[in-house]
């Protein structure tokens, strides 16, 4: 403990004991002055500060919102459709919900002050009224009707499908970073299955590069049935990438969202949108990027700006800093850098001859296919480390 | 031997003559330490076992969250004594994330369950529900032994989980899997989750013996005269609060159980799919992560009512005595209870919007989530209304239940957005999310919970709390609230995700570092001040202004005819019959009128 701790802890206890005083000391002047002219004077004060309290308080909702307000999002219009649909309903709900919110604040403190004590008058009786009750069920039960159609328009707006012009993209997540997986030129996702994920050897996402029998084993280590993999030539021309998430302005993206391990999120803070990566059971979500990241630099006036990927869903010790990247780039951008890549195959099994045009996806022979496969993997019994 | 004396109580309703004044009696006499304060069946003793409990697990949970918010306000600095506390989980004077995440999923665990339903719940229910439906005990206060006791059990399984050389749990208080699900995930579900399943096991079996023998005592064993709509307001949310516990905390435990089964039976229950760096891929296929949440979400959301009805009841109560004004509308706050009990069910898979759920199925629960806003709004007005043309003493009690519905304003409003599917997927695990339930039922619920301490502390214990103390402890709370919560949706509106312990490597959420700093130090002296309240409590116990009256504050309710320091059985005599409501306050020139008087011949008839 430092001597600043121990100071600071002094003038806690100190504060503490003068505080304690004071209210034992009121205690007794209260039974000299008399209960009832204390419990008036104190009843008054208290009367005093709700009022004050109303109104610093607005006052400080104002000054809030003055104070954070070019902080958050709002501040700049949203990247993408789907989020400025979504900005629309905010304010929708804002303003609704702000009047009622102002109106029932400013009455209850107001009712606090104006009717506090008084040996003068007595509380008047008032135990029930059905109009006022229908009025006060009617209106809020209208009013959130609106809410709920604004809502539901944009949410199917939003869930429905995704245009037939979509650039596809996978994204999983795993403890605690992304994949990004674009599909080659045959614009086909290659199969792939859990059981050939193999960081050693740059499959990452399992992969069918090759026939394969795999052994399952049961909790216990013991085999437990095997599966027969094939190879899916739909996988050689794949784009595996843990760098960035390259998207083209104006263009529907799809994101097909899967995860490695545990739940994770793939939150677009600047795009309004999220969904889940769940294991297991594939989610989707789509949109159509309205700024490029260097339009948005100037948007926002922050030479930094990215549009970041944020896991917004605990997954383990490395959540805060499972962070993913978004370029929007231009058509031309986005050819010339899907280009510069090689296919996932490719960086996994090197073609020997070194004469391979550099950018030109290497495409492999089906004799390479077929010496590979000769390999049988053998799942190792994971799972007694992996459950305790 | 006091089980005796329920059942001759019971009896008494039913045939209302038998006087068992010496029968009682001989039960204080034979009292030893361990039978009046430690296994005691007396409801009264069991409700100040379970608020004192409860109130050390706060003081924990609050200290948690001091922690934590060092670590989000000063990210980049070393507190060195944070080491002499917290050991290695605090290596060099910082909090490392393992330790973040294991100390806000228990603030979360604790505060949810073992304060806000069993503090909260336990303490009130148990008391309040004899006392003012006339009643000398609980239906089985055996049965209520136990349920303290078995919260007891839960919670001494829950501190040691917080010495396991792995860690507490760490993987939110929602403990979703298969994070929850698999050990080589994080070092948090390893022994740490099963002591936190089995403790959360514990609780949900004591929660359910308490509820039973709520529902029963306020449907068996009500007084000659009490009518279910002569009944205190407080009582119909303890009742509500009751069925939602019983019909919900069975399917949180059947889906513990699978999770259980999931850690250790081999079962794919949650589990599919699923490689874990380091370990490789694991055996379990065809199981579903999202069938948790649904079970989970099934008590998950009925909970927030279980958390916030007893609050509701405690403030209705409270703002009625002080307004000396009887409750408006007192049959559509029932109503509006009850709604809100049914509408409970209906709405948990607004916490999925996100997880791929059916778009269509989504769009029922959005229409059925802002639905619970009606009754919500029908509370919130007639509460109002009856501060209009009242007589308010502002009793610490009173203002804290005016606190109450100032925050269940603030937060209810936010809910209207989060319940809409379409603002949620901006929205969800965002600060507005933290903002809005903070406000809406922790801190909300702390109030009520506030309001039924300082009003029935006379009862409890024979003396007032200091009233000084209380009302700073009440400004600089409901401030500090605010000051806490009401910027913290601003930072959810820029995005920003929960359950981050370092802002600082995100381009989009850095700037709000100032902010944090500012949080934190209000969060730290609202603790102070919370540590002061409890203080004031147990100071007040032995040394407070001492009762003169029976009925301090001027009350109609039943638990003010019995005497200064009921004994148990509560009232030495016959228990007092019950001829009108509760709420005849100011009525025909008259203060109060107790609801033992009967209805006189030329009184105006307003009920």
């Amino acid at each position: 403990m430092t001597t600043t701790g121990i100071f600071l802890l002094t003038i806690l206890a100190l504060g503490f004991l003068i505080t304690f005083q004071i209210a034992k000391a009121s205690e007794y002047v209260s039974v000299l002055k008399g209960e009832k002219k204390a419990f008036e004077q104190s009843n008054k004060v208290n009367a005093f500060l709700m009022v004050v309290f109303l109104v610093l308080g607005l006052l400080g909702v104002w000054w809030c919102n003055h104070l954070l307000f070019d902080k958050t999002l709002m501040a700049h219009p949203a990247a993408s459709e789907h989020g400025k649909n979504i900005d629309t309903m905010l304010y929708i709900t804002i303003a609704i919900t702000g009047i009622v919110f102002i109106i029932t604040q400013i009455l209850l403190f107001w009712f606090a002050f104006k009717y506090q004590y008084s040996s003068k008058r007595s509380a008047f009786f008032y135990p029930h009224n059905n109009k006022l009750e229908i009025v006060w069920t009617t209106v809020p039960a209208i009013t959130l009707c609106i809410l709920v159609g604004f809502g539901l328009f944009y949410w199917f707006r939003i869930t429905g499908d995704a245009p037939k012009d979509s650039l596809v993209i996978e994204i999983t997540g795993k403890q605690f970073g992304w994949i990004y997986r674009y599909p080659g030129a045959d614009n086909t996702f290659g199969k792939k299955y859990f059981r050939m994920i193999d960081e050693g050897k740059n499959n990452q996402l399992g992969m069918t590069w090759m026939d394969t029998t795999i052994v399952k084993h049961d909790n216990n280590g013991n085999p437990a049935g095997s599966v027969e993999i094939k190879a899916d030539p739909a996988t050689f021309d794949d784009i595996v990438t843990n760098d960035a998430m390259y998207m083209v302005v104006g263009q529907p993206v799809k994101l097909v969202i899967n995860s490695r391990d545990v739940v994770h999120d793939v939150g677009l803070t600047h795009f309004r949108l999220k969904m889940d990566a769940v294991p297991g059971t594939p989610t989707t979500m789509w949109f159509t990027p309205q700024y490029t990241t260097d339009e948005m630099k100037k948007i926002t006036g922050n030479p930094k700006f990215e549009y970041e990927i944020s896991c917004d869903q605990m997954c383990g010790n490395g959540h805060y800093s499972m962070k993913g990247l978004i370029k929007v780039v231009t058509k031309e951008e986005f050819i010339l850098w899907k280009a510069k890549q090689k296919p996932a195959y490719a960086v996994a099994f090197p073609k020997p001859e070194p004469a391979a045009t550099p950018g030109a996806p290497a495409q492999p022979t089906a004799d390479t296919a077929k010496v590979v496969a000769a390999a049988v993997k053998e799942v190792k019994p994971a799972i007694a480390a992996a459950h305790n | 031997m006091s089980n005796e004396a329920a059942l001759h109580g019971h009896s008494e309703v039913a045939h209302s003559h038998e006087v068992h004044h010496g029968d009682d009696h001989g039960h204080h006499h034979k009292e030893t330490f361990i039978t009046k304060y430690v296994f005691s069946q007396d409801h009264k003793m069991i409700a100040k076992q379970f608020l004192i409990t409860g109130m050390i697990w706060a003081m924990i949970g609050g200290l948690m969250s001091v922690l934590f918010r060092l670590q989000l306000g000063y990210p980049d600095q070393a507190f060195p004594w944070l080491e002499d506390i917290l050991g290695r989980w605090a290596k060099g004077g910082k909090i490392s994330p393992e330790n973040y995440y294991a100390l806000v999923t228990m603030h979360g665990t604790v505060l949810v369950f073992f304060v806000l339903t069993g503090g909260l719940s336990g303490t009130f229910a148990n008391f309040l529900i004899p006392l003012q439906i006339g009643a000398r005990d609980m239906a089985s206060p055996m049965m209520n032994m136990l349920s303290y006791w078995f919260f007891f059990g839960g919670s001494v399984v829950m501190m040691s989980s917080l010495f396991v050389q792995t860690g507490p749990f760490s993987g939110g208080w929602t403990a979703y899997p298969p994070l929850s699900a698999l050990g080589s995930a994080s070092p948090g579900s390893k022994t740490g989750m099963d002591l936190w399943i089995v403790a959360m096991a514990m609780f949900v079996v004591s929660s359910l013996l308490g509820g039973l023998n709520y529902v029963s005592t306020v449907l068996n064993m009500r007084t000659k005269g009490m009518s279910m709509t002569k009944l205190p307001l407080t009582i119909w949310a303890l009742f509500f609060t009751a069925v939602l516990g019983i019909l919900s905390f069975p399917v949180l435990l059947s889906g513990f159980v699978l999770l259980l089964f999931d850690r250790h039976g081999g079962t794919s229950f949650y589990l599919s799919d699923i490689y874990i760096t380091g370990v490789g891929a694991l055996p379990n296929e065809g199981g579903s992560a999202i069938l948790y949440q649904h079970l989970f979400w099934f008590l998950g959301h009925p909970e927030v009512y279980i958390i916030l009805l007893p609050a509701m009841g405690i403030a209705s109560e409270v703002l009625s005595v002080n307004s000396r004004k009887p409750i408006f509308g007192y049959m559509a706050m029932v109503v509006s209870l009850f709604a809100i009990t049914i509408l409970a069910f209906l709405v948990w898979a607004h916490h999925m919007f996100v997880t791929g759920l059916n778009p269509f199925l989504g769009s029922v629960f959005v229409l059925l989530t802002l639905l619970i806003a009606v009754p919500s709004a029908i509370k919130v007005f007639n509460w109002l209304t009856t501060l209009w043309k009242a007589n308010i003493r502002f009793t610490p009690g009173m203002l804290f239940a005016i606190g109450f519905v100032s925050l269940f304003i603030s937060g209810g409003l936010t809910g209207i957005f989060l319940g809409n599917s379409t603002l949620d997927i901006h929205l969800h695990d965002s600060y507005f999310v933290i903002a809005h339930f903070h406000i809406v039922m922790g801190v909300s619920a702390f109030f009520g919970m506030f309001a039924g301490i300082y009003h029935w502390f006379p009862k409890m214990y024979g003396r007032f709390m200091n009233n000084t103390m209380a009302y700073i402890h009440f400004w600089i709370t409901l401030v500090g609230a605010y000051l806490i919560f009401w910027p913290m949706h601003y930072e959810g509106l820029a995005g920003m995700p929960r359950r981050y312990l370092d802002y600082s490597i995100w381009e989009s959420f850095k700037q709000f570092s100032e902010l944090n700093k500012f949080i934190s130090t209000v969060a730290i002296i609202v603790f102070a001040v919370q540590l002061m309240f409890v203080f004031n409590f147990f100071y007040s116990i032995f040394k407070g202004r001492k009762v003169t009256t029976l009925n301090p504050w001027s009350a109609t309710t039943l638990e003010w005819t019995t005497p200064i320091r009921p004994g148990h059985g509560n009232w030495p005599g016959e228990i007092p019959e019950v001829h009108r409501w509760a709420y005849d306050y100011s009525k025909d020139g008259r203060d109060f009128i107790p609801q033992t008087e009967p209805i006189g011949p030329d009184e105006s008839n307003h009920h």
